[in-house]
């Protein structure tokens, strides 16, 4: 049977349905979750496919994104398949168990549904909340649209779970602008998925198997914690390899390609934006538009920034003139935003470097349009005839 | 119930050769709840002195699975465990007669303040375990800063006696009524000093199905200025003076364990511990009256309710 058959191709389902079709397919054997605004519906939608009893998954309605984390820790350190959702002030509320569910080793997923972090409380659209947790050990995949995120979720339980790893793994996707829209897209039947993640293998030993206690969360002591803390590291150096394997085992079954980016009319191109999720379908449209006015401009979208991939970053920049990296986040170190300072440093092993600059945009969803990306590319056609950068460092999109 | 032989006969499921303080409440409260079940354990820890001494890599005392995730959730912790084991029982890859026990240890720090959201969403949500607070009655792990359990008087090192406040100024939080509020199947109130009566209250716990609840009292010879060989003795009077009574509630009715013939005066407790020595200066004398009326009080409360539904 060729991939298409195996598909239904013109489903149209909201990013957070999309989430929750693929969470159903997977059938997990615990999902633990609190609600929270724009990642709710994720839960809602899964608790009704527990209530028709269309997945035989345990749900632990918490009280907290806390607990939340914490129940998902411990189902998983029982041995058990285990999902979540949430957002925003969830995932900060969650983040010292984000540290802990990596460093025990814990295959969990888990859907980010990006929004703003307060204050001012904002519910719409940003990355602040999974930028704030790119250091706690978990592997972040970003999605553009929701067959990306659909297809996210599917490939995060192999990567997660596959034995040179044992990580966690976050799949983002756009709060409200991917998950609260429709969009048509390629769901696969529930076998395809079924034998694409496979029965859950245990690589790690389960709190249930009494015959051999194990124990989960000891005292390290400083002559020991920093090994732990290496093998962590060492598995993220690992999984770039699983995440382009599973990929492209993906590719064999789906027929979409995935890897750790995506190149946009890069190949000539003498400037280029970088920028994460949905607003790179818009700066795509905006490359369009650029080169009918014959204007040699690229789009580079990275899927996967934990791991990041500074190397093919480095080499998929290496000719560009002027390059703007697009955060929709700030780290407020007053110097760019986070994915700008890492692809900077990604540049500095190469020859001859490309001009960089860091623009902040779409803090908690202001509009980000065509028309943003145009100015920006004008602006780095101008910096690759000038050699000169005025502002390294810059918001758009404000009022001003 | 068990009798001593009986239980000494046991496997000892909680290794010797932690690194808890000599005279510590702990060891004994976790060795006994450890014996209280035929079937398999499965614990998990808060943070604190009991998973601080007992887990120490490359060593452990627990000679069964165990889990420390963080402080304040050890009750969700145990909810996702626990959840699991239905999860998989339910899907064939754990046998459908496999009977494990699931237990959660916090101490009062870990249940009273910060742990209270995750103890009572567990309990609401009817997960099978047993919660043990070991309650020594302030955060001793961190260096005996105060909790909401620690007694009216005490002298930590956040509630210090100082020169113009004596120690702590308020009254402990009565955790145990607020466990009961949630409508559990058991709840009650222990001291490792009468083994009889803790063991007999961990057996009914863990043979129930559903949230059950036991706030035990456990001595800390650091945190209560106390000497180690007096610890037993110590908690045997905090039950004689009704500072900590026995009772238990089961299906909704409260019964009174422990009678004491005749009532302590709180007085004999106090003076047994350093923390407490401030109050026998002349002008703190209306602290231990005050502590005094207030124990009364609680103590009549208790008896008002023996026997009946609560
Ligand atoms: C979120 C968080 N806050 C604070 C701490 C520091 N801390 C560790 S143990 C502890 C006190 C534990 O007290 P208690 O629960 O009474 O147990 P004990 O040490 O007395 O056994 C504190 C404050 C922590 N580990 N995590
Ligand atoms: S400080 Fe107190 S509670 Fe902690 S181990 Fe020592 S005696 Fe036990």
């Amino acid at each position: 049977m060729t991939a298409e058959k195996k598909a239904k191709c013109s489903t149209g389902l909201t990013g957070n349905i999309a989430v929750a079709y693929a969470m159903k397919q997977i059938n997990p054997d615990v999902v633990a979750a609190y609600p929270i605004t724009p990642s709710t519906t994720v839960v809602e939608e899964f608790s009704s496919y527990v209530a028709d009893g269309a997945v035989t998954t345990e749900l632990i309605t918490v009280e907290s994104e806390h607990s939340a984390m914490s129940a998902c820790i411990g189902a998983a350190a029982a041995g058990a398949r285990v999902m979540t959702a949430t957002s925003s002030q969830g995932l900060a509320l969650m983040w010292e168990m984000l540290y802990i569910a990596s460093g025990m080793r814990l295959p969990i997923v888990m859907t980010c549904v990006n929004r703003a972090l307060s204050a001012p409380l904002n519910i719409h659209c940003d990355h602040s909340d999974s930028m704030g947790a790119r250091d706690s050990g978990w592997i972040q995949l970003y999605s553009e649209t929701v067959q990306e995120a659909y297809d996210n979720v599917v490939q995060a339980v192999r990567i997660a779970e596959h034995g040179n790893l044992l990580l966690p793994v976050m799949v983002c996707l756009d709060g409200f602008i991917t998950s609260h829209s429709i969009e048509n897209l390629c769901v696969f039947d529930d076998d395809t998925v079924k034998g694409f993640i496979g029965e859950y293998k245990l690589n790690q030993p389960s709190l249930l198997d009494v015959e051999h206690p194990t124990s989960y969360g000891a005292v390290a002591l400083p002559d020991s914690y920093i090994e732990s803390r290496r093998q962590l590291a060492e598995a993220m150096i690992n999984a770039k390899d699983v995440i382009t394997d599973v990929a492209k085992e993906y590719e064999k079954v789906s027929g979409r390609h995935y890897g750790l980016m995506e190149r946009y009319m890069m190949d000539d191109a003498d400037a280029a934006i970088v920028i994460m999720s949905s607003a790179a379908g818009t700066t795509k449209v905006a490359v369009d538009e650029m080169r009918k006015r014959g204007l040699k401009v690229g789009l580079l979208k990275p899927r996967v920034f934990r791991p990041f991939p500074y190397i093919e970053i480095a080499d998929a920049l290496k000719n560009i003139k002027s390059v703007a990296v697009l955060d929709r986040a700030d780290s407020y170190s007053s110097f760019g935003g986070p994915l700008f300072t890492e692809i900077r440093s990604s540049l500095y092993e190469l020859d001859k470097r490309p001009k960089i600059i860091s623009r902040i945009f779409g803090l908690g969803g202001r509009e980000y349009g065509v028309q943003d990306a145009v100015k920006i590319f004008e602006e780095l056609l101008k910096i690759k005839e000038t050699g000169k950068v005025d502002k390294l460092y810059n918001y758009i999109t404000v009022r001003e | 119930m068990a009798t001593l032989k009986e239980l000494t006969g046991k496997k000892e499921l909680f290794a010797g050769g932690h690194r808890l303080c000599s005279g510590c409440g702990i060891p004994p409260i976790v060795r006994l709840i450890l014996r209280s079940t035929e079937h398999p354990i499965v614990a998990s820890t808060a943070t604190g002195c009991l998973e601080v001494g007992t887990s120490i890599y490359p060593y452990t005392s627990w000679r069964i699975p165990w889990i420390h995730s963080a402080f304040e959730n050890t009750a969700a912790t145990i909810s996702g465990i626990e959840t699991a084991y239905r999860a998989l029982k339910k899907r064939g890859r754990l046998p459908a007669d496999k009977e494990i026990k699931f237990v959660a240890f916090g101490g009062d720090g870990g249940t009273y303040d910060i742990g209270l959201q995750a103890l009572s969403g567990a309990l609401e949500r009817r997960h099978s375990f047993l919660y043990v607070c070991y309650d020594n009655g302030a955060y001793m792990n961190t260096g005996i800063q105060r909790s909401s359990s620690t007694p009216f008087g005490a002298n930590t090192t956040t509630s210090p006696v100082g020169e113009v406040i004596p120690g702590k100024q308020e009254f402990r939080k009565d955790l145990t009524k607020i466990v009961i509020a949630h409508n559990v199947p058991y709840a009650a109130q222990a001291s490792p000093h009468n083994w009889k009566d803790l063991n007999n209250k961990a057996q009914k716990a863990l043979a129930i199905n559903g949230p059950t609840f036991l706030n035990i009292i456990s001595p800390c010879p650091l945190g209560w200025y106390t000497k180690p060989e007096e610890s037993i003795e110590i908690a045997k009077v905090a039950v004689d003076t009704c500072f900590w009574p026995l009772y238990e509630v089961e299906n909704s009715i409260l019964k009174v364990n422990y009678k004491p013939k005749e009532k302590r005066a709180i007085e004999d407790w106090l003076k047994m511990q350093g923390r407490f020595k401030h109050l026998f200066l002349p002008n703190n004398k209306w602290m231990i009256d005050k502590f005094q009326e207030y124990i009364n009080k609680e103590w009549e409360r208790l008896l008002m309710l023996d026997g009946k539904q609560v």
